[in-house]
């Protein structure tokens, strides 16, 4: 298979000169540790505030899923190396040979994907000596649902570096959609507490769609429907955000 | 014909403020290019030249027109072209972290050349472009003609028939540029045919066997650079004369070695087929007619002149 064998050789060579970046590795690491130890404290009287009083377990197990999210959405952020790499001539190099454009794009959304669930790891296990309990087996499926939607938004960040091809429109751009996603998905705290109207606005989010299973999970609830339904809607949605950005890199850039 | 083309054509919208304007980069290219040849594309920045490079390489489409490149309908197989031509960008093609050994591997590979002959093939391109010393050290450390000539051995890895290189000596020192045109004469030892873009003269000059001339998205002249400098007229012999031009001119109006005469503040200018013949006649002339000169000089014309001639401005100001 042509298309496997080169989506290998893209992924291969990210991930080298990923690993190569040894302040890449570091912020990897470190970033999800200010998440746990800066803001997590803050989150369990928060939380208790609105209701009965939630034990750290309890805590975890609603933060710790928001958090994983949210790092996916961060992997938006992939088109600023892309526009990098548009600059070196790396991507009009690999479009001169008969490479498949679907792996130029798939590669490298790989690697974010592959980078992220390393977090991901970190940031799980880290929280289990503050209480987090979970089943292997229900973490994993949480995990899938992440990396889709890191694989989404990758994608997404690709699709707009071919498209912008400069760093100065690209990070407003993501600010202005990431933002309203983000807070729309109930990460840093649920959505019970939003207001009606605010609530029906976050139906059409779908990463509010993922939020809710991811937690559901961290639960230990695998019967919830949130879990099949947020699968449907961001399994396609994924889909088609890589056959965008494929186009993208197929077609003619100037 | 290992490139032909017919009516090869792009546009392009550009956007100035709230307008955009429809640029026509590339408006109606004719093009032969015969197996073996360096072949060139002279002109200014913003000819369409690297437009119409980029074409031919299956980078950008064409609007309109035809085109064959190795044998292969470039419009109808741009995938099965691609197999066949190498393409050296202007602006390099390396990541700064990964070493040269691993570049050239990896873009075998994207041939879909196996790991053990990519990697073979890697070693001899290191070998013949004299990079063996710097292989597996990080190409950010490279200098200008190292790195030149790293994206040059990328290019070939795959042993193409046609390679494309845009500029390729633009950015370096004079002593690299040299060293650039004989690793250019190597590829056509090598068997390949070479279509290069300069807006250099002495380069165009030096270099092509055949060049065109482009100018405002159309070629303006094509030949040898021999041929089209014959073209311009031939060439010139000035003559300085101390006490006006009129004596001598009546002299030499009527030698037939003279195409053309023409008159200036300080003396003469004549063209003539052949210069360094014409100038013996000249002084012989003159001297029988007990005319002083203070001085001759002989013109050869350049593919500036050319240049003019064709377009009516200089490259050099363009």
């Amino acid at each position: 298979m042509k298309f496997l064998r080169d989506t290998w050789l893209v992924f291969q060579r990210q991930m080298l000169l990923q690993l190569r970046n040894p302040v890449w590795v570091a912020v990897g690491i470190i970033q999800p540790l200010f998440y746990l130890l800066l803001f997590a404290p803050l989150l369990k009287p928060a939380l208790s505030g609105a209701g009965p009083i939630l034990s750290d377990a309890q805590t975890y197990r609603i933060f710790v899923p928001g958090m994983l999210v949210m790092l996916s959405m961060f992997m938006g952020f992939s088109g600023f190396g892309l526009i990098a790499e548009l600059r070196a001539g790396i991507i009009e190099r690999s479009r001169v040979t008969p490479v498949s454009r679907v792996a130029l794009m798939l590669g490298r959304s790989l690697r974010d994907v592959a980078s992220l669930l390393f977090q991901a790891a970190i940031v799980t296990l880290l929280a289990v000596p503050f209480g987090l309990r979970a089943n292997l087996a229900n973490i994993l499926l949480a995990f899938l649902l992440v990396a889709l939607m890191a694989m989404f938004m990758s994608s997404i960040g690709y699709a707009l570096g071919l498209k912008l091809r400069s760093e100065d429109a690209l990070a407003p751009l993501l600010n202005m959609f990431v933002v309203p996603i983000m807070l729309l998905s109930g990460i840093l705290l649920p959505l019970t507490f939003a207001p009606k109207w605010l609530q029906h606005v976050a139906d059409w989010n779908p990463f509010s769609w993922g939020v809710d299973a991811a937690r559901a999970l961290f639960a230990g609830d695998r019967g919830n429907e949130h879990i099949w339904q947020a699968l449907l809607i961001l399994g396609p949605l994924t889909m088609f955000a890589v056959i965008i950005s494929s186009r993208a890199f197929a077609k003619s850039v100037r | 014909m290992i490139i032909e083309t017919t009516g090869l054509r792009k546009s392009f919208r550009s956007r100035a403020g709230r307008e955009t304007k429809l640029v026509e980069a590339v408006r109606g290219v004719d093009l032969q290019v015969a197996e073996g040849e360096i072949f060139g594309f002279l002109g200014p920045n913003g000819a369409g030249k690297t437009t119409t490079l980029r074409m031919l390489a299956t980078l950008i489409e064409p609007d309109g027109g035809s085109a064959k490149v190795a044998g292969v309908d470039l419009l109808k197989n741009p995938g099965e072209v691609r197999k066949r031509i190498g393409y050296v960008a202007q602006g390099g093609s390396t990541w700064d972290d990964s070493t040269a050994r691993e570049e050239l591997v990896l873009h075998a590979r994207m041939y879909g050349i196996g790991k053990a002959e990519a990697q073979r093939r890697a070693a001899r391109a290191l070998d013949d472009f004299q990079l063996t010393e710097y292989a597996d050290r990080k190409c950010k450390t490279y200098s200008g003609g190292q790195r030149r000539r790293v994206d040059i051995a990328l290019g070939i890895i795959h042993e193409p028939k046609v390679v494309f290189l845009d500029e390729p000596t633009t950015g370096l020192d004079p002593q690299s540029r040299m060293h650039m045109w004989d690793e250019v004469r190597k590829l056509r030892e090598m068997g390949m045919t070479v279509f290069l873009t300069t807006h250099y003269l002495d380069e165009a000059d030096a270099l092509c066997d055949r060049l065109s001339i482009m100018d405002n998205g159309e070629i303006v002249a094509e030949g040898t650079p021999h041929e089209l400098k014959q073209d311009v007229l031939g060439e010139v012999v000035s003559v300085h004369l101390p006490t006006g031009a009129t004596g001598a001119a009546e002299v030499l109006d009527t030698a037939d070695y003279v195409k053309k005469l023409e008159t200036t503040d300080t003396g003469l200018r004549l063209y003539v087929e052949d210069g360094a013949t014409a100038i013996p006649h000249v002084l012989r002339s003159l001297d029988a007619a007990s005319i002083a000169i203070n001085g001759i000089e002989l013109h050869r014309p350049s593919l500036d002149d050319v240049f003019l001639a064709k377009t009516g401005r200089s490259l050099r100001e363009s």
